[in-house]
């Protein structure tokens, strides 16, 4: 473990990655006491006003700060994409372990039913579910979590068939170990770096698909300031304010590629051929 | 007293070129504090009869007989009655140390795991019979090596760490399967030497399943000779290596580089297709036509010297 923090601290790139989102989580949690004004207070005097010195970016239609929402708007996606990535990580790495490990008519039914899943665009299904739930964030929460498990199901399924021939499973199976210990405590610590590398890239992916929910109206529900509900206010005065949409945008696309960044830096770091390579 | 005692014991696998037939009739009996040497070549069955001991062959294997543990009938037990024996009272020590232990896992973890499984020792008092456990098939400085990963011990210690993991319950029979494979010579002879001394301090039985001789005169009290899938030959060590009578011992034997290094004719049937008869018939210098039809009965032809062939009808 210790030399898979050295390697990443050797990558510029993710450690970059890893400072950003540091940085993002760190006024994600301190937004109640960093932000200059609340974000859902409206001050109909100052409408649609550009940066200044008050207003660093600058203010909404109905003259709400444009910096205390994205601040908060940090807070939600950060919080709400941790949420996801837990719970299909969970979901994934279980179905994954029991289709493997077990085979036969589960594995098949369980493969199929990711075979069927993965066979559409994610956003398409998480429209449906959404749509079906009505719009609110939790809803959201719920039609990601329940598409996006597949992928980690595969990745896990995978790597279980493989570790379960090894032979240190029949060494603990001739010690004693029940079916449940072995797959929890000897495979599941064999297959869980690829699912890392996958919830990291996945954290990037999975914010962006809230915001793009939100933005179609399906996500958080104004006045709430998540970051696509944001983009989809500031539309009708894109051309007259800009900045409704610049900041909020900007947001998106800092915290995807830093969590990609990182992704991409934990794969080369997890992954002993690349190990070799940089030790030469 | 008969602490195992394996009765018409028949193994098969179902493929798809037809049955593999890789244990044949097998009858065998292991003494308390008995060390039992199975030898035989490649691909005999000695490593299938002893997976079949602990029930660990996969579910389609198709498996006769009676393999009594103390009077009780393993193939008869449950999942979970035989959970308790896995370990506790028979341990199997595997040929390859380096894949048979997790590399994700510290050594101190893997070795207290039959602790825990079996005492129902919590983790940290686990740790504690670990060190001593340690100590005793002398690994240098325990209580830091029990934090290190199989992949930083030498493949002597991994294997000398692999007996102490068996021997963690003190079960009162081993499995060893080729525990000397892999290794050279000299970490090989402290390793027969570890096995020695703890075989004959305590009661505890063992199989040794190999096919290198030295090793097996080294340990074994008496030695079966299997030729595929079936014992041709049961002898007390020093009997066996003075006297061998089956013409397959007496040719393994005289393959020996000690003793003429001759090679012997032919190779190993397949247990797939193997000959009828006596299975050593195409090999064997004094066949005759009688060999060819039936299979040769095991007789006894001196105290505790059992043979399978027909020349000492």
């Amino acid at each position: 473990m210790m030399s898979i923090v050295q390697q990443l601290k050797k990558d510029k790139i993710a450690m970059i990655g890893a400072v950003i989102i540091l940085f993002l989580a760190g006024i994600a949690i301190l937004a109640p006491h960093i932000t200059p004004y609340d974000p859902i207070e409206l001050d109909l005097e100052n409408r649609l006003s550009s940066s200044d010195v008050n207003h660093l970016m600058g203010t909404d239609n109905l003259g709400r700060d444009v910096l205390s929402r994205v601040i908060y708007g940090a807070r939600i996606s950060l919080s709400m994409a941790t949420v996801v990535v837990v719970i299909v990580m969970l979901l994934g790495i279980a179905m994954g372990t029991i289709a493997g490990y077990l085979g036969g008519i589960i594995d098949g039914t369980i493969m199929r039913v990711v075979d069927v899943l993965l066979a559409f665009p994610n956003i398409i299904l998480a429209l449906v579910i959404a749509g079906i739930l009505g719009p609110s964030l939790t809803n959201v929460m719920i039609a990601l979590s329940a598409i996006w498990w597949v992928g980690y199901a595969r990745i896990i399924r995978g790597s279980v068939l493989s570790v379960k021939e090894k032979e240190f499973v029949e060494a603990a199976r001739a010690m004693g170990c029940s079916d449940t210990h072995i797959a929890i405590r000897h495979i599941l610590p064999n297959v869980l770096s690829p699912v890392i590398v996958l919830a990291t890239l996945d954290m990037g992916h999975i914010i962006l698909s809230i915001a793009a929910l939100s933005f179609l109206g399906l996500g958080a529900q104004p006045p709430i300031p998540e970051w696509g509900t944001m983009l989809n206010e500031g539309r009708p005065f894109m051309e007259t304010a800009p900045h409704l949409m610049i900041f909020p945008g900007l947001m998106i696309m800092v915290v995807v590629l830093a969590f990609n960044f990182l992704g991409d830096g934990l794969r080369d770091a997890l992954d002993p051929r690349m190990k070799e390579v940089m030790m030469k | 007293m008969t602490l195992l005692s394996i009765q018409n014991l028949k193994v098969h696998f179902h493929t798809e070129d037809g049955a593999v037939r890789a244990v044949n009739d097998v009858d065998l009996v292991i003494e308390e504090g008995e060390t039992l040497g199975l030898i035989g070549e490649t691909g005999c069955g000695k490593t299938v009869l002893g997976l079949s001991i602990l029930r660990l062959l996969s579910e389609n294997t198709k498996v006769e007989g009676k393999i009594l543990y103390k009077g009780k009938d393993l193939l008869k037990l449950n999942e979970g009655e035989m959970r308790k024996i896995r370990g506790k009272e028979i341990a199997m020590i595997f040929q390859n140390p380096l894949t048979s232990m997790n590399p994700v896992l510290t050594i101190g973890t893997q070795i207290s795991e039959p602790f825990e499984l079996h005492q129902g020792l919590k983790k940290k008092d686990a740790i504690q019979k670990v060190i001593a456990i340690l100590k005793l098939v002398r690994i240098p400085s325990p209580s830091e090596r029990i934090n290190e990963y199989p992949h930083e011990f030498s493949g002597g210690m991994r294997q000398r760490a692999m007996i102490a993991m068996g021997l963690a319950c003190e079960p009162s029979l081993i499995l060893a399967d080729e525990p000397t494979k892999g290794l050279d010579v000299t970490i090989q002879a402290q390793v027969v030497d570890l096995m020695k001394e703890l075989t004959t301090n305590s009661k505890t039985s063992m199989l040794l399943i190999t096919h290198d001789l030295g090793v097996a005169a080294e340990l074994c009290d008496n030695i079966a000779v299997m030729y595929p899938g079936e014992i041709v030959e049961y002898a007390d060590i020093k009997e066996l290596f003075k006297n061998p009578k089956h013409p397959y011992t007496q040719g393994f034997l005289g393959s020996l580089p000690g003793r003429g290094l001759k090679p012997m004719n032919g190779m190993s049937p397949s247990l797939i297709d193997l000959p009828e008869g006596c299975k050593f018939h195409p090999r064997c210098p004094f066949a005759r036509e009688r060999c060819k039809n039936k299979r040769p009965e095991m007789v006894e032809i001196g105290k505790k010297h059992f043979v399978r062939c027909f020349l000492y009808d």
